[in-house]
């Protein structure tokens, strides 16, 4: 099981560029594309760039910038990546219950037993409205109930929008499980069984090369701890490499959007939107709203359906739409 | 003095008789399975229990409620009561008092036994964030154990004293009761001191002891839940804590007087008495369930619907009916008329209000974590219900042993009425000059 080569990996920096996700870079495109001058010759490589205006434009390699990494050497874990506003936006309209995500999420992040951070629920209104299928995974609020119920600050939020957990402070109180109305926390009951142990430790040397320490929040599930909680962490350990979170390279549908709220902008990995635009145009909403918890993850109706929702029926089944990763006991099974 | 040697004579702790030690034995038998049981949710984790990520918590978490519950008995009968000067409470105020205490440490075992990581317990205290309602929780518990267990000892201190002299034969018990009084003479500005320090102590303890129950109702309250969505928390579970406590305290004192032959202190008239609170109390807790599932039962919005559904009609139902029928109606009817207040039946009515308070707590916790907004998906069937598992169980009653295993050694100890105050209100108080 080599999860490199199973994973397609979309370069979230060729994206990035695209899209102008990275703030550096959108600002050095818009410089460069007012002062595009005639100098430059045809023979030099060229790049599209989004301006911060939504346009693209083509312009000379030596006259963007290099961005500095964005996780420097004063990056703290528990404050996050600087200047960002990391955003989820799930198109509704395309989702038919694949459930590619939720093998890929599993599988990176080494989850094992019959729970999973992502889940797809079957959804209807009421009787009379349509069926749908609706993925769901940490919503990262905004004003997360479940930071403010831990005691020991174990989850915590960041200046990036992301709600995560240290599972070396946990106490395992499941108080932030009881808090959150999403129900996308799950615990640890048991000793994680993490599949082959020297996969995770490869994974983690690799981590470790990067600046990772062993159960960083900022890699949940590498590896889980017993007796303490666990969710979906938006892949800071991507965004670090700027790749896109695993979720929204493995679904084949394009579900999944991800970006940066401040750069307004989120991709797929295929396509790229303007995320205020994206929202007023598709009526975007948030789920419970009402609740006044600011969730960062989106969703757009399941209006003008490019998918049945009955082609999904196929992939569900009521107790086990959750696909196990691989661990040492079933595989020995087959 | 004649009488007050005879007072001594009757209230002064006793030998464990046979069946004293069989009871014990058991209690530490029942223990003892629990620390094995718990060893092994040490070990394989709380994978041992039947909760899942859905039902997140269950029995311990009743039973915490529970014992916290029932600790509030002792602030009731002991400052309420006496700063009220209701002076029959006098015999009943050392039997609270350990109840009170017994139940608050167990109160404090049970968290822990719930923690998925009880090895960093002391995280609270070193990471604590007052931000947190856990946080409030300990804090208020542990001050509460704290005033409790003045309160229970600075009473004993005049106590002691006279032990110290009735076991004058016997040295080490002697010497120990002597060590206890912490020189106790009963000099005038002693008694000042005293009498002073307690009242103090009772009007402290009120405060924390709404405090707590409060507490641990928001605890519930703050988070967003239907069935848990309520303002009416904190005073239904002070409401439904009283109500617990005075039961407990029924159950207890019928025991005792039988055991160590109390009829003469423990008289009919205070089960009456104790007959006419509860019935009382009930009422009070009946009122705060009426509000708790009217208001929301009328509205029926959808989330609090299934909820409710569930409880009126769904699986909760039997369960739900027999507590509140079982545990709170039928007392109230029974304890109405002065034949239902003779002691057998007001023992009764306070064992089954104590086991509907305990299975309250049950319905309280389990059903609202089983019916969340987003609705449970995708995961094995089993996760859909909740029941305890054997395991669960037999750590459970190990909690509710430990906390008659306090009972019953500072029963075994200590007067269970208290002597000095009791020769006081006869008129017979030793009157000590030195
Ligand atoms: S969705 Fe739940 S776990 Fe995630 S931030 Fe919000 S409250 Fe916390
Ligand atoms: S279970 Fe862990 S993360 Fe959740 S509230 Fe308790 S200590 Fe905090």
């Amino acid at each position: 099981m080599e999860e490199k080569n199973t994973n397609p990996r979309r370069k979230f920096l060729d994206t990035g560029l695209k899209a102008g996700l990275l703030t550096a870079i959108g600002a050095a495109a818009a410089k460069a594309a007012m002062n595009i001058d005639k100098a430059y010759s045809a023979e030099e490589e060229t790049i599209e760039l989004m301006t911060p205006g939504g346009t693209l434009v083509e312009v000379p390699v030596s006259q963007v910038e290099e961005i500095p990494e964005l996780k420097d050497g004063d990056y703290k874990v528990r404050e996050g990546f600087p200047n960002r506003k990391f955003v989820m936006v799930v198109d509704l309209a395309r989702c038919k219950n694949a459930k590619k995500c939720i093998t890929a999420c599993n599988k990176t992040h080494f989850i094992t037993g019959e729970n999973a951070w992502l889940k797809v629920y079957k959804m209807q209104e009421s009787e009379k409205s349509a069926p749908y299928w609706q993925p769901t995974m940490c919503m990262h609020c905004d004003k997360p109930p479940c930071v403010k119920v831990c005691p020991v600050d174990a989850t915590f939020k960041r200046q990036d929008g992301l709600v995560l957990i240290d599972n070396e402070r946990c106490i395992g109180c499941r108080f932030c499980m009881a808090a959150c109305p999403y129900s996308t926390r799950v615990f640890n009951w048991e000793e994680p069984k993490q599949g082959e142990m020297t996969e995770i430790y490869l994974q983690m040397e690799e981590m470790e090369h990067m600046g990772h320490e062993m159960h960083s929040p900022d890699y949940a599930g590498l590896p889980s701890l017993k007796g303490t909680v666990d969710k979906c962490d938006f892949c800071p350990h991507m965004i670090d490499q700027e790749e896109l979170p695993h979720c929204v390279t493995a679904c084949p549908n394009g579900v999944f959007f991800f970006g940066d709220a401040y750069e307004d902008t989120v991709t797929n990995g295929d396509e790229t939107f303007r995320l205020s635009k994206l929202l007023e145009e598709k009526a975007g909403y948030r789920l419970l709203e009402n609740l006044g918890t600011e969730p960062s993850v989106y969703y757009l109706p399941p209006s003008d359906r490019l998918v049945n929702f009955e082609e999904g029926l196929e992939n569900y089944t009521e107790y086990e739409s959750v696909e196990k990763p691989e661990t040492p006991e079933n595989t020995e099974e087959l | 003095m004649k009488d007050l040697n005879n007072l001594i004579q009757d209230l002064a702790p006793k030998k464990f008789t046979v069946l004293g030690k069989v009871w014990t034995g058991f209690l530490i038998l029942v223990i003892i399975a629990a620390l094995v049981c718990y060893y092994f949710q040490l070990r394989d984790g709380l994978i041992i229990t039947e909760m899942r990520d859905y039902a997140l918590w269950g029995v311990y978490i009743s039973n915490f409620v529970f014992f916290v519950a029932i600790s509030l008995v002792g602030s009731l009968m002991t400052a309420i009561l006496r700063l009220s000067g209701a002076n029959w409470s006098t015999p009943l105020t050392r039997i609270s008092e350990i109840i009170a205490v017994a139940a608050i440490i167990m109160a404090g075992l049970t968290i822990i036994i719930d923690m998925g990581r009880p090895d960093r317990i002391l995280y609270l205290f070193t990471h604590g964030r007052l931000q947190s309602p856990i946080i409030w929780d300990v804090v208020v518990i542990s001050t509460y154990l704290v005033i409790s267990l003045l309160l229970l000892y600075y009473p004993l201190l005049p106590d002691f004293a006279i032990l110290k002299r009735y076991f004058s034969k016997n040295g080490t018990a002697s010497k120990w009761y002597g060590k206890l009084s912490l020189n106790w003479s009963g000099t005038e500005q002693q008694n000042k001191l005293y009498n002073k320090s307690i009242r103090i102590l009772s009007i402290m303890i009120i405060p924390v002891a709404f405090g707590i129950h409060t507490v641990t109702a928001w605890l519930f309250a703050t988070t967003y839940r239907p069935g848990w969505d309520s303002t009416n928390f904190g005073p239904y579970f002070i409401a439904g804590a009283f109500v617990a406590g005075a039961g407990a305290v029924i159950t207890i004192m019928f025991f005792l007087r039988k055991s160590h032959g109390l009829e003469n202190y423990i008289t009919d008239a205070h089960f009456d008495k104790m007959g006419k609170l509860l019935v009382l109390l009930c009422l009070l807790y009946l009122y705060f369930n009426v509000n708790e599932y009217l208001v929301p039962a009328y509205k029926m919005t959808v989330e609090e619907g299934v909820h409710l559904n569930e409880l009126f009609l769904g699986q909760y139902a039997a369960l739900f009916y027999l507590v509140i029928v079982g545990g709170l109606i039928v007392p109230i009817i029974v304890l109405l008329s002065p034949k239902g207040r003779k002691p057998f039946p007001v023992f009764i009515m306070g064992m089954i209000v104590v086991l509907g308070a305990w299975w309250k707590r049950y319905l309280i916790v389990t059903p609202t974590l089983l019916h969340p907004f987003l609705p449970i998906q995708g995961v094995p069937e089993s996760w859909h219900h909740y029941y305890p598992s054997t395991m669960e169980w037999i750590i459970t009653f190990g909690t509710l042993a430990g906390a008659l295993l306090i009972i019953t050694i500072l029963v075994r100890y200590v007067p269970i009425i208290p002597i000095h105050e009791t020769a006081e209100e006869m008129g017979i108080a030793e009157t000590e000059k030195n």
